[in-house]
C-alpha cells in the first residue's frame, strides 16, 4: 500500500516469480483443474507472442527472474518456443509445466537450445476415461516415451501428481510408474479446492485412511529409493488447523498473467468480486504491480479482521488464502477457514467429516462429476 | 563430504548463478527458488567455470583482496556449497 510520504517502492518489494499462463486451451479435462471455470471465454482474447515478450520483458526489468510457462497446456500454442528462448534470453529461469502431450523430439530440441531450464512433467489422471487410466498403455506408453525424451536432453525427470480421493488408492501404481520413467523429484499434491476442484469438491476430497495409507506406501518408496527418487506428498488443507501462507502474501512476490492478459496475485484471484484486475494490454508492469488497487487490496495486514488482526502468526501465513476465504465464508477479508481460530472453521471441519463416508462406488461417482472442457466452461460463465 | 582442492569446479545442473541489478547482488537460482548471496559468497562463486580448482579460487581471491587471510573462510564455504549440491567436480 502507498503510504503518505513513502514511495510505492519503499515499502513494495518487486515480483520475483511469474508464471505465465499462456493459454487455457488443453487436450485433457482433468476434474481438479484449477483454471477458471469460464477459461473458455479467453480463447479469442489471447495475447499475442509480441504482447507476452513486452510483459515479460517489463516484469524482468522490476527484478522478476522465476518464469513458470503454464496453461492449460503451454504445447498448445506453438510459439512457446519463441517465448521461452527470448524469456531465456532476458534472464529469466524457466520453467515449463506441461502434460507431455505434444512434446516432440523436434519441440524439447527446440526448447533445449532455447535455454529451457527445467520441465515439469504432469501426470494426466485426468482424461474422461478415468477409470481406466492406470491400465491405458497408451498413456503409459506416451508417459515413457515422454519421460525418455526429458533424460535424453540432459533434464531432470520432475513429475507431478495429482492426488484426490478416486484416484490415491492406486498410490503404488503410480509410484511404481514414476520409477519406471526414473522419475528424480515426484511432487504428490492432493488437489485444493478452486475453480473445477471446488466443484467437484466431495467427490475428490480424500478419507483421512486414505490419507493414511497415500502416505505409508510412500514411505515405503522413500525408504527403498532414498533419494534416487524424491518424493513430496502433500495432504489438503482442509487437513491442517493453520492455514497456508498462500503465495507468500498477496503481491509479494508473485505474479500470475492469464491467456487474456489479466495480472493476478494468484491463480484464482479472478473469482474475487470488487476488484478491477488490470491487464497487461493496457498497463505495464511496473504500475500494476506497484499501483493498482487490486494488487494493493490485501497487501500488509490493514486489511485484516479479526480473529487475524491481532494474531501473533499472521506474520507466518498472512491469514490464509484470499480466495480460500471468499469461497467458504463470502468475505475475502476473514480469515482462512482451514484456521481453527476462524469462526467458519465448520465449514471446513464439515467437509472433512463427509469426505470419511464410506467411498461410493465410480460408476455412482462419475455421473456426477463435472469435467473440465469447453462445453462445461461456456455452460458455467 | 570433503571437496578435493586440485580438481576443477563447476555448477550442478539446473544451478545458475547470475547478477541481479534489482537485488544488487549475485543469486544462485535453481528450480522454483533462488539464493541472494552475500557479496563475498558472489565473489567466490562467480569464478567458478568449469576450469578453476578450489585452489585457483583461492589463489585468484587472494590476487584481488591482497592482505586479507581468505584461505579457510573460502575453502568452508566451498564445501558448504559442495554439500548443498550447487556446486560439483567431474
Amino acid at each position: 500500500m502507498t503510504k503518505a510520504g513513502l514511495s510505492p517502492t519503499d515499502s513494495i518489494k518487486p515480483p520475483l516469480w511469474v508464471n505465465a499462463e499462456i493459454t487455457y486451451k488443453c487436450p485433457l479435462h482433468c476434474v481438479f483443474c484449477y483454471n477458471p471455470l469460464n477459461y473458455a471465454s479467453t480463447f479469442d482474447k489471447e495475447l499475442t507472442t509480441e504482447e507476452w515478450l513486452k510483459a515479460l520483458r517489463e516484469a524482468r526489468e522490476l527484478g522478476a527472474v522465476q518464469l513458470g510457462i503454464s496453461g492449460g497446456e503451454p504445447l498448445m500454442r506453438d510459439d512457446a518456443e519463441v517465448i521461452v528462448a527470448e524469456a531465456s534470453k532476458m534472464g529469466y529461469y524457466v520453467n515449463l509445466l506441461t502434460s507431455g502431450i505434444g512434446l516432440t523430439e523436434k519441440r524439447i530440441a527446440a526448447f533445449k537450445a532455447g535455454g529451457l531450464d527445467q520441465i515439469q512433467l504432469s501426470f494426466q489422471d485426468s482424461t474422461k476415461e478415468m477409470n481406466d487410466f492406470l491400465s491405458s498403455t497408451r498413456t503409459f506408453d506416451l508417459k515413457l516415451k515422454v519421460a525418455r525424451l526429458i533424460k535424453q536432453y540432459d533434464y531432470p525427470m520432475v513429475l507431478n501428481v495429482v492426488l484426490h480421493r478416486l484416484n490415491i488408492d492406486h498410490i503404488e501404481q503410480i509410484l511404481e510408474m514414476a520409477e519406471e520413467m526414473q522419475a528424480d523429484h515426484v511432487e504428490l499434491a492432493n488437489s485444493q479446492y478452486y475453480a473445477w476442484a471446488f466443484k467437484n469438491r466431495e467427490h475428490l476430497m480424500p478419507s483421512r485412511e486414505q490419507l493414511e495409507h497415500a502416505e505409508a506406501v510412500c514411505n515405503q518408496f522413500r525408504a527403498r529409493l532414498g533419494n534416487k527418487m524424491k518424493l513430496y506428498f502433500v495432504v489438503p488443507d482442509y487437513y491442517q488447523d493453520r492455514p497456508k501462507a498462500c503465495m507468500n502474501g498477496w503481491g509479494t512476490v508473485f505474479l500470475n498473467i492469464a491467456p487474456d492478459g489479466l495480472a493476478l496475485p494468484c491463480h484464482e484471484a479472478r473469482m474475487l468480486p470488487g476488484l478491477e484486475f488490470p491487464n497487461l494490454r493496457d498497463h505495464e508492469v511496473r504500475s500494476i504491480w506497484y499501483e493498482s488497487e487490486a494488487f494493493n487490496a490485501y497487501r500488509g495486514d490493514g486489511w485484516m479482521k479479526e480473529p487475524c488482526r491481532s494474531c501473533d502468526e499472521k506474520d507466518k501465513d498472512f491469514g490464509g488464502c484470499r480466495c480460500q476465504a471468499f469461497m467458504l465464508t463470502g468475505d475475502a477479508r476473514n480469515a482462512d477457514p482451514v484456521c481453527s481460530k476462524s469462526p467458519h472453521h465448520s465449514v471446513v471441519t464439515d467437509q472433512v467429516a463427509l469426505a470419511q463416508q464410506p467411498r461410493r462406488p465410480d460408476d455412482e461417482v462419475r455421473p456426477l462429476i463435472i469435467f473440465r472442457d469447453d462445453g462445461n466452461s461456456r455452460r458455467l460463465s | 563430504m570433503s571437496l578435493a582442492k586440485d580438481k576443477a569446479l563447476r555448477f550442478a545442473r539446473q544451478y545458475k548463478l547470475q547478477w541481479e541489478k534489482a537485488q544488487d547482488a549475485w543469486v544462485l537460482l535453481y528450480p522454483e527458488g533462488l539464493i541472494k548471496l552475500t557479496e563475498s559468497a558472489g565473489e567466490i562463486l562467480k569464478r567458478i567455470d568449469g576450469q578453476c580448482s578450489a585452489t585457483d579460487i583461492i589463489n585468484s581471491l587472494q590476487a584481488a583482496f591482497p592482505g586479507a587471510d581468505l584461505q579457510q573462510d573460502v575453502t568452508d564455504f566451498l564445501e558448504h556449497a559442495h554439500d548443498k549440491g550447487w556446486i560439483i567436480t567431474d
